[in-house]
């Protein structure tokens, strides 16, 4: 299974990015062989809409979860019409995040966990 | 008179710019009034202008033909702004991140996006006595006023009296759409070093745009050296300074016009009016 994770830095080491639109990268992790690919995550310069262009990339990618701290209202809906499920990821590394994810142990979120950060 | 556009801007907001607009359009006198301050127009609660006409401002945003829409994803590498997403079987539109720019129709190649009209905002047309009233408003959670404000420039293009432009806050493209084609820009600033900081970023866009401006300093009587040196330094005239008294607080939190309150303030507007014109003539 394909597992996108936000994070700050490129290795599974790396501490979770806890923003999702303006994340630095996203590991996409394969929880089988635990082979994981970064994605340098474009959306970050965006002035608005960061959150459903991060979450085109992630689609694009064929990804099946994601592991996030804080998704906004649009990037969920994105997720939701996709049929992608939200994972919301504890302070700590990636592979952590991950092992607590294929435990089981990670809550899944069906609401925005902020209210978005339009600005001009 | 013939038309002169004053648009008066600050950077900061709560700086006073609704103040001087309003008690400026009234002493003027045969004047129009504008509230471009499209996010939270509040001009209308000092002039209570009667309203003749409101229309209301629709922008064009895509909708997806999906008979027609072979999900290549054009449409979404051309939006900057994120409105567009592609998933398995259909293009999401997520019509409050749209700016309305048309790039997804211009690169669509299967012509399968269709204009749908939404509402955004209303523009309010009115009398306050001997001053014209024209406001705009964009409802909540709208991505951009630019488009009403476009539409108000039209309706002010060819208006032979003076027309008084209240800004909204800040530099940005709003800002710009305002004061667009003004003979003179007025800047209102507080003497304070946040006032001037932001002050600093106006004057740096209105150069910009190559409109000739001029100061007024409000809330006026402590730190005005720190306005004054910045002003003398960049050749800018300091055309008023209007007290800051509690009197006038009060007025405003009661939606008083101060010229209507006070006879200093009377006087400054007055001299204001005429400087302004005077710098206009130049």
């Amino acid at each position: 299974m394909k597992i996108a994770i936000s994070s700050e830095g490129k290795t599974l080491e790396a501490k979770v990015d806890s923003r999702f639109g303006r994340a630095q990268y996203f590991i996409i992790v394969d929880s089988e062989t635990m082979d994981y690919k970064v994605i340098d995550n474009a959306a970050v310069a965006q002035s608005s809409g960061a959150g459903t262009k991060a979450a085109q990339t992630l689609i694009d990618e064929g990804v099946q979860v994601l592991i996030s701290s804080s998704v906004g209202p649009n990037a969920m809906e994105v997720f939701k019409a996709a049929e992608i499920p939200v994972y919301k990821a504890i302070e700590g590394d990636v592979k952590t995040n991950i092992e607590l994810f294929k435990n089981g142990s990670l809550e899944k979120i069906t609401e925005a966990t902020n209210q978005g950060h339009h600005h001009h | 008179m013939r038309r002169v556009k004053i648009s008066v801007l600050s950077g900061k907001g709560g700086t006073g710019k609704t103040t001087v607009s309003v008690n400026l359009a009234k002493t003027f006198n045969n004047s129009l009034y504008v509230d471009c301050d499209v996010e939270e127009p509040s001009g209308y609660l000092f002039l209570n202008p009667q309203i003749e006409d409101e229309k209301t401002v629709e922008v064009i945003i895509p909708e997806i033909n999906s008979d027609k829409c072979t999900l290549c994803g054009e449409c979404v590498k051309a939006c900057r702004f994120g409105a567009l997403t592609k998933l398995i079987k259909k293009i999401l539109v997520f019509d409050h991140l749209c700016h309305s720019c048309g790039a997804c129709f211009e690169m669509c190649p299967y012509d399968a996006i269709v204009e749908k009209y939404k509402p955004i905002g209303t523009i309010r047309k009115g009398k306050a006595q001997s001053v014209d009233f024209i406001d705009g408003k964009l409802n909540y959670g709208e991505a951009t006023g630019v488009p009403i404000l476009k539409e108000i420039n039209k309706l002010i293009e060819n208006v032979d009296k003076p027309v008084i432009v209240d800004s909204p806050p800040g530099t940005s493209c709003p800002v710009i759409h305002s004061i667009e084609g003004s003979d003179l820009c007025i800047l209102v600033t507080e003497p304070t070093p946040y006032g001037l900081h932001d002050f600093d970023l106006a004057v740096q866009l209105v150069k910009q745009m190559g409109i000739p401006m001029a100061a007024v300093i409000n809330k006026a009587g402590e730190g005005d050296n720190i306005i004054e040196e910045y002003c003398e330094k960049e050749g800018i005239k300091v055309l008023a300074k209007i007290p800051f008294k509690k009197e006038f607080a009060e007025a405003y939190s009661k939606g008083k016009l101060l010229i209507e309150v006070n006879e200093e303030v009377k006087g400054i507007f007055e001299k204001l009016t005429t400087d302004a014109l005077e710098l206009i003539k130049k």
